[in-house]
C-alpha cells in the first residue's frame, strides 16, 4: 500500500474528460467565460470592422488638423497616428490580418500535430519512431529565420508565412498528444474494443480522441499565443503586410519611429497583443484546470496546530513506552474539503519492540507512519491528535524541530529502496552526508563509517557499493542500503514502511534476517508495515491491525493469531496464503475496503462482515479490552472467542 | 518563436530523455561506459545535423523553384539584353536542372562557399563572418541572464511560495505574454528617450570601447530575456517542486538531511536536469528573437542580416544565415547532452 492511493492528487491523471461535462464545467469559471467573450469580441470586430470602416486600411493620411490639436481625444479615443489616422479605428482594422494569421498556423498545427501524435502514440513500434524522428528534426529548426525563408520566396503571403510556422511549431502538439494517448492505449476498455473486432481508425475516433481533446484544447491554446506573437513580429518587421494597411505589429513599428515625439503610440497595440496572449494562455490554464478538478493548493503547515489542545485524548501516553500515538486523525484536502485517511488511531512501542502495522492497502498504515516524522506526501496534514516520543508531542514540533528528529532519533526505511535514492549521486556521497549530518566528523572519518555501515548491512564489497549509482543496484542490494542509511543516526526507532513488498521472495526473507540480527545487536524498535501476515509471525512482537483508518484489533501476536477477535482479522489470516495448504483454494474476504471519505457510519467492515447484525450500523463501534493487553472494535467480538483461525 | 511555454518545453524535456533501468553495472565500468555514450551521441548529433542541414537546402531549393521570378531576370533588371541575361542565367547555374542546381550547390556548401549575396555580390560566408560575433554577444549575454534569473525566481518562487512565489509566477506568465520586440520599444522608451541613460540603438564593436560595447547591449539583452527567463523559471520551479515532492528528497529528509542540503543539492540537481533538457530549445528561441530585437536596436547582427534579406529576397543570404543558426542550434544541443551526462548517470539520449 501507498499513501498515494489516498492522495487526491492522483486524481489528476485519472479524469476521464468527457467533451460535454469539460466544456460545462469550464462555463462555470467566470475568467473562461470573461476569456471567450474577450475571444468573440475580437472574432465579431475581425469580421465588423473592415466592412464598417473600409477606408481605413488604405488610408495613408488622416485628418490633419488632428496631427496639429493633439492630444484631441474628442474625435479619437486613443489619439492618432503621425499621419493623423485614428489609432482606435486601425487596431480594429488590423484585427482581421492578426487573427486570419493565428487561425491559420494554429490550423496547421491542428491538421499535422493530431492525427501524427495520436497515430504515434496508438500505433507505436516504427511509426512512433519515424513521427518522433520528424518532430526532433522540425524541433532543432531555427523556427522564424526559416520563416524568413520563406518570406524571401513568397513576399508578403501570410498563407505561406503563418503555414510554414505552424509546421514548424506542430511537434509542441505531436508531443502533447502522443504522450496523453500513450496511457490509454494500454487501457483495459481499448484491448476490449479491439478484442470486439472494432476497427482501429474507428476506436481512435470513437475512443481514444475524446480523452485527449482536453490536451489538445490546452495546447492549442498555447499555440495560438505563440502564433500571435510570431504574427504580430512579422508584421513589426514589415514582412507580412503592405504599408498602409494596419496590423498590431506594424503599429508597433511606426510607433517606434516616432518614440521621442509621441511615445504614446507603441503602447495601445503592445497591450492589445500582450493582453491576448495572456487571454489566450488563461484559457489554458483554466481549461486544463477544468480538466482536473481536483487541484488542490498545497497546504503550508502539515502538523497539527498547538492550540488544539491535548485535553481532548481522553488517554494518557504510556509513560514506559518509546512511542505514544494517540487519537490521531490525518486528512487530505482535496477540492476544498478534507479527506480523513487515519481516523482516531491509538497504539504504543516499547522500547526495543517490533510493533506490526497490519491492513489492506488504503487502509492508512503509510499515511500513520509518515505522520509520526511529519512527511505526508502532498496535502496530507495531521488534523488532530499527538505523538508522543521522548517526552515530545511531534504532532506540534515545526518542520524544523522534526528536523532534529528524523533520522537522529526515529529512521524511515521506505517501500521502494530503489526511488528512496538520489539518482544522481553516488551512494557514498549520499550516505556520508547523512554520517556527517548526525556525527560530526571529518570527511575521511565519514567515508569509513559508511563502508563500517554497508558492512553491517551485509554487503559483500562495501567500497564497490559506495562506488555506484542507485540504479547499478539490485533492489536487495538498494534496500541493504537504505537499511544502512537508517542506521546512521542511531535511531531508538525504525519505521519500515513494507520493507520487503517490491523485492524478491528469496530476497525477502534476508531483509528480514537482517533487521532482525540488527535490531537485536542494537535494541531499537522498529514499527512494521505490512500486510503480509507471514512477516508479521516472523519479526513482531504485538500487531496493530487497520481497516478503514482506524484500529480495529491490536494485542500480542500469539493471541492474535490464535484466537482473533475481530471478524477482519480472522478472514485476513485466513486469507493468508502462507497458511493455506496448497490442496485448500484460497480462502478471501468479499468485497474491497471502502475508500477514504466513503466510510459507513457504524462498523465499516459490516458490508464484507459475516456476522454483521442491524445495531452494526449504529454509531461508532468502540475499540473495546478483549483479554490482556488486547483490544478489538466489534460488537460481536465474544461470538470469536475460542474460536481459531 | 521569441516566447517560450510550458507544454512544449515538457514534451520538449520530456521526450528527449528516457531514463532507462539497466541492469546493475561494475562500479569501475563506469567511466568507458560514459564515454561510449559521449561518442554514440557525438556521431548521432552529427548524423541528426547532417540531415537537418539537407533538409534545410533541400526545403530552400524547392521553395525557389516553387517562385514565378527569376533571380537573373532580378540581377539584370529591365534594361538588360538577352545575351547578360543568359550570361548572369549560366553564371548563378540557373541553366541546369533544379536536382543538379543542388548537387552545385551542396559540393560547395561543403566546402564553405555559400555563394554570394544577391544584392551586394559579397560571398555569404564573409556576411554572416562578420555578423556572427554580434549575434552570439547577444545571444550569449541573453542565455546567461535568462538562466542566472531564471534558476533564482524559480527556485525562490518554489522554496518561498506565498506571495513572494506568486508574484513571481505572475511576472513569468506576463514574460510569455510580452513580445520582445514591444518590451524594446518600451525600453527604449524608459531608459534611452526618458531617463537618458543607455543609447537608445547601434551597437558599438568591444575592439572600439569594452564600456560602449556593455553599454549598447543593455537594453538588447533585457528585451531578448525575458521569454528566456519565464521559460527556465517555469522549468526550474516546476523542476524543484516535483523534486522536492519525490520519494528520494522525502527519504534524505526522514534520514535528517538538512533544508539548505536538501534544496541546493538533492532538489536543486533534479530541477538543473529539466533545466537543462530544454537549453536547446531556449537557444533556438533568443535565435528567433534576435531576429526581431536586433531590428529594434538597429545592431549589425545575423538576426537583422535576415530580416534585409527576406526584405531583398536575398535568398542565397538567407539559406546561409539559416544553415549558421541551425549549426549553433546543433552545437548547443550537443553541449547540452554532455551535461546532461554528467549531472544524471542514467541518461540515454533517444
Amino acid at each position: 500500500m501507498s499513501i498515494a492511493e489516498a492522495d487526491p492528487n492522483g486524481i489528476i491523471q485519472c479524469t476521464p474528460p468527457k467533451s460535454a461535462r469539460f466544456l460545462h464545467r469550464l462555463l462555470r469559471r467566470k475568467l473562461a467565460v470573461a476569456g471567450i467573450a474577450y475571444l468573440l469580441a475580437l472574432i465579431v470586430t475581425a469580421i465588423v470592422a473592415p466592412i464598417a470602416l473600409s477606408h481605413i486600411a488604405g488610408q495613408s493620411a488622416g485628418s490633419l488638423d488632428a496631427v496639429r490639436a493633439q492630444p484631441s481625444l474628442h474625435h479619437h479615443l486613443l489619439g492618432t497616428d503621425e499621419l493623423g489616422r485614428d489609432v482606435l479605428d486601425r487596431l480594429f482594422v488590423g484585427t482581421r490580418i492578426t487573427l486570419v494569421g493565428v487561425g491559420t498556423a494554429v490550423l496547421v498545427v491542428l491538421a499535422i500535430g493530431v492525427p501524427l501524435g495520436l497515430a504515434a502514440g496508438y500505433f507505436g513500434g516504427w511509426i512512433d519512431r519515424i513521427v518522433t524522428w520528424v518532430s526532433d528534426l522540425l524541433f532543432g529548426m531555427p523556427g522564424i529565420v526559416v520563416v524568413l525563408l520563406v518570406l524571401a520566396v513568397f513576399p508578403y503571403s501570410m498563407l505561406a508565412a503563418m503555414t510554414a510556422f505552424g509546421v514548424l511549431v506542430s511537434p509542441a502538439m505531436i508531443r502533447v498528444v502522443r504522450v496523453s494517448v500513450l496511457p490509454i492505449e494500454r487501457e483495459l476498455y481499448i484491448a476490449a474494443a479491439r478484442a470486439a473486432g472494432l476497427s482501429r481508425p474507428y476506436i481512435i475516433v470513437r475512443h481514444v480522441l475524446p480523452r485527449v481533446s482536453g490536451a489538445i484544447i490546452v495546447q492549442t491554446s498555447v499555440m495560438a499565443g505563440l502564433s500571435l506573437i510570431a504574427q504580430s513580429g512579422l508584421c513589426f518587421l514589415g514582412l507580412l503586410v503592405r504599408s498602409p494597411a494596419p496590423s498590431w505589429g506594424g503599429m508597433v513599428a511606426d510607433g517606434l519611429q516616432l518614440i521621442i515625439q509621441d511615445p504614446w503610440l507603441i503602447w495601445p497595440p503592445g497591450i492589445l497583443i500582450a493582453v491576448t496572449v495572456l487571454v489566450l494562455g488563461l484559457l489554458g490554464d483554466v481549461s486544463r484546470d477544468a480538466l482536473t478538478e481536483a487541484w488542490a493548493a498545497p497546504v503550508r503547515s502539515r502538523r497539527r496546530p498547538v492550540t488544539a489542545a491535548i485535553g481532548d485524548i481522553s488517554d494518557e501516553a504510556d509513560a514506559g513506552a518509546l512511542l505514544s500515538v494517540r487519537g490521531l486523525n490525518v486528512v487530505f484536502q482535496s477540492r476544498g474539503a478534507h479527506t480523513r485517511v487515519v481516523d482516531g488511531v491509538s497504539f504504543d512501542i516499547a522500547p526495543g519492540e517490533t510493533l506490526g502495522l497490519v491492513g489492506e492497502s488504503g487502509c492508512g498504515k503509510s499515511a500513520t507512519a509518515m505522520s509520526i516524522v511529519g512527511l505526508l506526501p502532498g496535502t496530507g496534514q495531521v488534523e488532530a491528535g499527538s505523538i508522543f516520543f521522548g517526552g515530545r508531542d511531534l504532532a506540534t514540533l515545526s518542520d524544523r524541530e522534526l528536523h532534529q528528529v528524523r533520522g537522529r532519533d526515529i529512521a524511515v526505511i521506505s517501500q521502494e529502496p530503489m526511488v528512496s535514492f538520489n539518482p544522481t549521486l553516488r551512494i557514498g556521497r549520499q550516505l556520508a552526508e547523512i554520517v556527517r549530518r548526525h556525527h560530526h566528523v571529518s570527511r575521511a572519518a565519514a567515508r569509513s563509517r559508511v563502508l563500517d555501515l554497508l558492512a553491517q548491512v551485509q554487503l559483500p564489497d562495501p567500497a564497490a557499493v559506495a562506488a555506484s549509482y542507485p540504479h547499478e543496484l539490485s533492489g536487495g542490494m538498494a534496500q541493504r542500503v537504505a537499511i544502512a542509511r537508517a542506521l546512521a543516526g542511531e535511531p531508538s526507532l525504525v519505521i519500515a514502511d513494507e520493507p520487503t513488498t517490491a523485492l524478491d521472495v528469496t530476497v525477502q526473507a534476508e531483509i528480514l534476517e537482517l533487521l532482525r540480527e540488527l535490531q537485536a545487536n542494537r535494541g531499537m524498535a522498529i514499527l512494521l508495515i505490512t500486510h503480509d501476515w507471514g512477516v508479521v509471525a516472523e519479526m513482531c512482537q504485538r500487531a496493530v491491525v487497520l481497516y478503514a483508518g482506524q484500529v480495529i484489533e491490536q494485542g500480542p501476536i500469539l493471541p492474535v493469531f490464535q484466537e482473533p477477535r475481530h471478524p477482519y482479522t480472522k478472514g485476513l489470516l485466513t486469507a493468508n496464503p502462507h497458511g493455506v495448504p496448497s490442496s485448500e483454494a484460497l480462502p478471501a474476504i468479499p468485497g474491497t475496503v471502502p475508500a477514504p471519505g466513503q466510510w459507513p457510519i457504524g462498523c465499516r467492515f459490516k458490508d464484507r462482515c459475516v456476522l454483521a447484525t442491524g445495531e452494526c450500523g449504529d454509531g461508532t463501534i468502540p475499540l473495546e479490552p478483549v483479554g490482556t493487553r488486547r483490544e478489538a472494535r466489534c460488537l460481536h467480538s465474544a461470538m470469536l472467542e475460542g474460536e481459531c483461525a | 518563436m521569441s516566447n517560450v511555454t510550458t507544454e512544449d518545453v515538457q514534451a520538449a524535456g520530456g521526450s528527449t530523455v528516457m531514463v532507462p533501468r539497466p541492469p546493475a553495472a561494475a562500479a569501475h565500468r563506469i567511466g568507458s561506459f560514459v564515454d561510449s555514450r559521449l561518442t554514440g551521441l557525438v556521431l548521432k548529433r552529427t548524423a541528426t545535423a547532417i540531415v537537418l542541414l539537407m533538409v534545410v537546402s533541400v526545403l530552400s531549393f524547392v521553395l525557389i523553384s516553387l517562385t514565378p521570378g527569376d533571380e537573373a531576370r532580378a540581377i539584370v533588371g529591365l534594361g538588360g539584353t538577352h545575351e547578360q541575361y543568359l550570361h548572369v542565367r549560366a553564371e548563378l547555374g540557373l541553366d541546369k536542372s533544379p536536382p543538379e542546381q543542388y548537387w552545385q550547390w551542396l559540393t560547395r556548401a561543403v566546402h564553405g562557399n555559400f555563394g554570394e549575396t544577391l544584392t551586394t555580390s559579397e560571398p555569404v560566408t564573409s556576411s554572416i563572418q562578420t555578423r556572427l560575433g554580434v549575434t552570439i554577444s547577444l545571444t550569449v549575454g541573453s542565455m546567461i541572464l535568462s538562466f542566472v534569473l531564471g534558476v533564482l525566481f524559480g527556485v525562490i518562487s518554489a522554496v518561498r511560495g506565498g506571495v513572494t512565489g506568486r508574484l513571481l509566477d505572475a511576472l513569468g506568465v506576463l514574460g510569455f505574454a510580452v513580445p520582445s520586440f514591444w518590451l524594446a520599444a518600451v525600453l527604449i522608451t524608459i531608459f534611452a528617450v526618458k531617463l537618458g541613460w543607455l543609447p537608445s540603438t547601434g551597437y558599438v564593436s568591444p575592439s572600439v570601447s569594452l564600456g560602449q560595447w556593455l553599454q549598447s547591449l543593455v537594453l538588447p539583452v533585457l528585451a531578448l530575456s525575458i521569454g528566456g527567463i519565464a521559460a527556465i523559471a517555469k522549468q526550474a520551479r516546476d523542476g524543484m517542486l516535483e523534486a522536492l515532492a519525490s520519494e528520494h528528497i522525502r527519504a534524505a529528509r526522514a534520514s535528517g538531511v538538512s533544508p539548505t542540503s536538501i534544496i541546493f543539492r538533492h532538489a536543486l540537481r533534479g530541477a538543473a536536469l529539466r533545466v537543462i533538457a530544454v537549453t536547446g530549445w531556449i537557444a533556438i528561441s533568443l535565435l528567433g528573437g534576435a531576429v526581431f530585437v536586433e531590428s529594434v536596436f538597429a545592431i549589425p547582427g545575423l538576426g537583422s542580416l535576415a530580416v534585409t534579406a527576406a526584405t531583398q529576397h536575398d535568398i542565397p543570404l538567407i539559406q546561409g544565415v539559416v544553415v549558421c543558426f541551425t549549426v549553433i542550434v546543433v552545437i548547443v544541443n550537443l553541449s547540452t547532452d554532455v551535461l546532461y551526462i554528467w549531472l544524471d548517470p542514467r541518461v540515454r539520449v533517444a
